[in-house]
């Protein structure tokens, strides 16, 4: 987070910067991988675990976080010399909370069954801690377009992350990807599913270990 | 008696951590040390026991469909549940800010121990999300403020328990990848398996 406070100023002097330079494409790529929003700065745990069970309504979950995020991220970038700094964090719950509830209404009008399936946990997108912590570390200091870019590197960074996960607990907990029953089709009509992994423990597991490989791979290691 | 069974099985059966995994971020963030993570946990509790009920009554007064009708009764075919979202996460942050204030006034050496964390539980998932839960299991008042109290109960538990173990856990020689949040979640899980046990309760 610090050497993107630390750039910042740099862009005022250089209004010609190309439209996707190199510290651009940094903003996306960063999160994808070393500066994961999951696995690196632990945010946006309760929904990567709590929705993970099959892949559709993590799909469904990751294309929300992800609209949310990106246009959270340049409505209060938009807005950010305009927010007296002690009221921030109720303007920012307040814009959280109207995309929020666009997206709720939207997937109640046009796909109810996923609506029903993901319940509350649509909601709770607004507490989101990704969404706020970008809004907070990156949005309130940088323009729009850099926001959108931030907004789009993080969601991704939480999607691919959240789909992993599903993947896992959807091939051992019910022995299907996108509730194709895969291992019938290969001719594995005995696989036990293993009930743990529909379980919120297997969701545990499996992302400590994903943290573990990842972690491993690019050599981050916390004190 | 329907009380106390309602706590019980928010706290230990439906616990906020292991069953719904909600207040994770806090929950992994603040449970390096007990001492902390009693203030936080106890914060928690007391905002959740008092957040509940007002959101209830905002629920059946103002939001729910015909819930306007004791004002006149033209209002009886208003339905303002797409407002839910907004009015409860303002009630939620007002109030954070409202507790912090008056524990400020009160009990000064109680502010001490819990004023950094009262603004971090406004974003605290368990918060908001107990409100969504009272209002999609259809309860009355003393019993949505028994689930408030007793979904803060299982919070504290929890991040007490974990903070708990990763004391100790200095101590021992995690691998390199592994250490901090990869290893805190694999004890979860386990923490998790040992409250499954807890399910066949019936009281």
């Amino acid at each position: 987070m610090s050497t993107e406070t630390v750039e910042a100023p740099l862009v005022d002097k250089k209004p010609a910067e190309a439209l996707l330079s190199k510290r651009r494409k940094n903003i996306v790529t960063d999160p994808l991988n070393e500066d994961n929003p999951i696995t690196v700065q632990v945010l946006g745990i309760c929904s990567a675990l709590a929705i993970t069970i099959k892949m559709e309504p993590t799909l469904v979950m990751s294309i929300a976080v992800v609209f949310v995020i990106v246009f959270a991220n340049l409505l209060i970038s938009l807005m950010r010399n305009l927010i007296p700094s002690r009221v921030r964090i109720i303007v920012q719950l307040a814009v959280i909370a109207t995309l929020v509830t666009l997206v709720s209404e939207v997937l109640k009008a046009y796909y109810f069954d996923m609506y029903k399936v993901l319940g509350a946990f649509v909601g709770l997108i607004i507490t989101n801690c990704i969404v706020m912590g970008r809004l907070e570390a990156f949005a309130m200091a940088n323009k729009p377009y850099d926001s959108i870019l931030d907004g789009l590197g993080s969601g991704f960074g939480y999607a691919w992350i959240i789909l992993v996960v599903a993947f896992f607990r959807e091939l051992f907990g019910s022995g299907s990807i996108f509730d194709f029953k895969i291992f019938e089709w290969m001719g594995w009509t005995s696989f036990q599913t293993n009930g743990l992994m529909v379980d919120s423990i297997g969701a545990f597991m499996v992302l400590g270990i994903l943290i573990w490989v990842q972690r491993h791979k690019t050599g981050y290691v916390e004190h | 008696m329907e009380l106390f069974n309602i706590i019980i099985k928010a706290t230990f059966i439906d616990n906020m951590i292991f069953s719904l995994f909600l207040g994770m971020c806090s929950f992994l963030a603040v449970s390096k040390k007990v001492s902390t993570a009693f203030g936080l946990g106890l914060a928690v509790i007391f905002v959740l026991t008092i957040t509940v009920p007002v959101n209830w009554l905002l629920q059946e007064y103002v939001l729910k469909e015909g819930a306007l009708s004791w004002i006149s009764a033209s209002f009886g075919e208003v339905d303002l549940t797409f407002l839910q979202f907004i009015m409860f996460i303002a009630v939620i942050a007002s109030m954070v800010q409202l507790v912090e204030m008056i524990i400020e006034k009160f009990s000064p050496a109680l502010y001490g121990s819990l004023g950094i964390f009262l603004p971090l539980i406004a974003v605290n998932c368990a918060i908001l999300g107990s409100s969504l839960f009272m209002v999609q299991r259809d309860y009355n008042i003393a019993q949505a403020t028994a689930y408030g109290f007793g979904s803060g109960f299982g919070w504290f538990l929890a991040i007490i328990a974990l903070a708990a173990i990763r004391e100790k856990l200095k101590y021992s020689g995690v691998p390199d990848g592994l250490k901090g949040l990869g290893i805190t979640m694999l004890i979860t899980g386990l923490m998790g398996l040992a409250f499954k046990s807890f399910i066949g309760i019936s009281i």
